[in-house]
């Protein structure tokens, strides 16, 4: 399934496509003409691309056939091993945790995941954490810290899960403590958002010393269907809301709430999944390098001042 | 009591039996009887007949919890802006004037140093009248500060919150202050002095996401809202009412998520209490140095 306004790339590529089973049933030359196309059809991508509006880029984000969590771990990380269970409430399939190597060295990865279809999306809960699942990334922390794991979490969630059980089970609570146990980390922590950072469930594996994000995800303190129901009454406002709320990687690295933007590949993560893992993998191998220069207590005061820092306001008169 | 409750049945408990001007009495929300307004402002926001915790404004509650004089005010240097052009139905400067313009303090905040029972602390208190108690940059940056300056000065951190959470209008800013308020407090655990978080109603989102659950004792109020994700967001997930009770304080206590609930009467003697027990051997051991992690 194609993105609105990806229509007119898709027909072109369809098009694209016909001429040369054309070409190549009637034996006829038409290099020249699909070169053209193809030329029109990598500008059309550039320019639809970089003219999304925010509430576009938000249908990018969550876009089928954009790599997740798991597609990352499979191609980035090599000798993976899962660690299930928070070992209290039980085990939360929406985020995945384990051990692995990645550049010569052990590394924890969290991973939120979303459902690549409908039966994977309701296994996983469509990537929406119960405190099971915070309670398991505390457990993770932990772990990471007394063997000197860095610790890498890919974000993409909408939000954490809004439920009766979730409440009774302290999810302010967990993730609270989620919070506050990956600041305490003694070791690196990178985050990249792959697709979604939906808020305070998002923040609860994003406290990092470096926080990245691709091009066409988003991250905010409210989704823009929440935010547009209760600001704008209406729910079928959030593409007002997307724009009010400024929750593009671009947007977020002038405030200095991401630090590095990965590129993607043209026409988005969703169109060339292998290309889009490339550039993270490589992005976190540099990042990686750099934090692992820096002490325990380096790391620390990095991560706090990095933090601490965030915010505007001004002083009174 | 009996007899209490028979004098005050004297007041007039219909609507249409109240003469006076509008808002001299009011009908509780709890108990239903008609009540002298001025009788809930003078009982520390207390329904005289029922109990009845209603909002506290934060110089009442300022007032009830630190000694009489001892109050340094901290918060009010800073005032939010809008770094984001946010619009909605509103602009939000439009919003922030409005609520600056009914309020005394410039945001949703109030923190300060004082005694509590003679016992040195620092305080700060969620304004949920101001634009829903909301935690935007300004509120995050007054409770970090004010986290800070209480370890540096070697006094118990207490934080009474009130609020609906982020704050929209400052977008992912508003997020970074859940991290912001949570790593300040870092500053009083390795200090081992004690972070008392009192929640009251209401509570929720990102605030109870972040600080305000992180305390060394958790207390609420009686009946409090204190949430993850708000009622009515849930009711829309799971498309169905909720149960009587759900997300109030009991519930809370109950599910093992709160330290005890508290009767605002009783609050400021056990929040003293707790200080000063949690405090008594803080010098008195030799505590070996032992690393976080
Ligand atoms: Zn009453």
């Amino acid at each position: 399934m194609s993105l609105q306004f990806e229509k007119p790339i898709d027909d072109l590529e369809d098009k694209i496509v016909d001429m040369r089973k054309y070409a190549e049933e009637q034996g006829m030359d038409l290099y020249e003409e699909i070169g053209l196309l193809e030329k029109r059809l990598k500008r059309l991508k550039k320019e639809s691309f970089e003219n999304l509006t925010r509430w576009q880029r938000v249908h990018v984000a969550r876009a089928a056939g954009r790599p997740t969590g798991l597609d990352y771990i499979d191609k980035i990380f090599t000798n993976f091993n899962e660690l299930h269970g928070d070992r209290a409430l039980g085990e939360d399939p929406a985020l995945i945790s384990g051990i692995a190597e990645f550049n010569d060295q052990s590394v924890m990865v969290l991973a939120q995941q979303k459902g690549r279809d409908t039966k994977e999306n309701i296994h996983r809960n469509f990537g929406m954490m119960h405190p099971s699942g915070y309670r398991k990334a505390i457990r993770m922390f932990a772990l990471a810290d007394k063997f000197k794991l860095p610790v890498i979490t890919l974000v993409d969630t909408i939000g954490a899960y809004p439920g009766i059980a979730a409440e009774e089970r302290g999810q302010a609570l967990v993730i609270a403590e989620s919070i506050q146990r990956m600041s305490e980390l003694t070791v690196p922590a990178i985050t990249v958002v792959i697709g979604e950072g939906g808020s305070g469930g998002a923040l609860a594996i994003a406290v990092a010393n470096k926080v990245l994000i691709l091009e066409n995800s988003i991250y905010s303190v409210i989704s823009p269907e929440s935010c547009a129901a209760i600001l704008w009454r209406d729910a079928a406002e959030a593409e007002k809301a997307a724009e009010a709320l400024k929750l593009t990687a671009k947007d977020l690295l002038e405030l200095d709430i991401v630090d590095r933007i990965i590129e993607e590949p043209l026409g988005g993560a969703h169109k060339d999944p292998q290309a889009a893992i490339d550039s993270v993998a490589k992005a976190i191998k540099e990042e990686l390098i750099e934090l692992n220069k820096l002490d325990q207590a380096e790391l620390l005061q990095q991560r706090y001042e990095r933090f601490r820092k965030l915010g505007k306001f001004q002083e009174m008169a | 009591m009996a007899l209490d409750r028979w004098f005050r049945r004297k007041k007039p408990n219909r609507k249409d039996d109240d003469k006076s001007p509008s808002g001299l009495w009011i009908k509780c929300d709890s108990c239903e009887n008609q009540v002298y307004r001025k009788d809930i402002i003078a009982n520390l926001h207390l329904c005289p007949d029922c109990n009845h915790h209603y909002r506290m404004p934060v110089d009442d509650r300022m007032e009830m919890l630190i000694d009489e004089d001892s109050f340094e005010q901290w918060s009010g240097t800073i005032g939010p802006v809008d770094p984001l052009g946010f619009v909605d139905l509103k602009t939000y400067p439009e919003r922030i004037k409005a609520a600056q313009d009914s309020h005394k303090y410039p945001d949703a905040i109030l923190t300060g140093a004082g005694l509590l029972d003679n016992q040195r602390v620092a305080i700060a208190i969620m304004d949920f009248s101001f634009n829903g108690g909301s935690m935007g940059s300004v509120v995050g940056e007054e409770i970090a500060r004010a986290a800070e300056r209480a370890a540096e000065e070697e006094r118990a951190f207490i934080t009474v919150a009130a609020s609906g959470g982020a704050r929209m209008q400052e977008g992912a800013l508003s997020l970074m202050q859940m991290a912001k308020t949570t790593m300040s407090l870092a500053a009083l655990a390795s200090k081992r002095l004690p972070f008392i978080s009192i929640l009251t109603d209401p509570t929720s989102g990102g605030t109870t996401a972040s600080f305000a659950t992180l305390g060394d004792i958790i207390v609420a109020e009686p009946k409090a809202l204190i949430a993850f994700a708000g009622p009515r967001v849930i009711e829309q997930t799971i498309k169905q009412e909720l149960p009587e009770g759900f997300q109030r304080s009991e519930f809370l206590l109950n599910n093992g998520m709160l330290d005890d609930v508290i009767n605002r009467k009783e609050l400021k003697q056990k929040i003293s209490k707790y200080i000063n027990l949690l405090l008594a051997n803080r010098t008195t051991i030799k505590v070996k140095h032992v690393p976080a992690i």
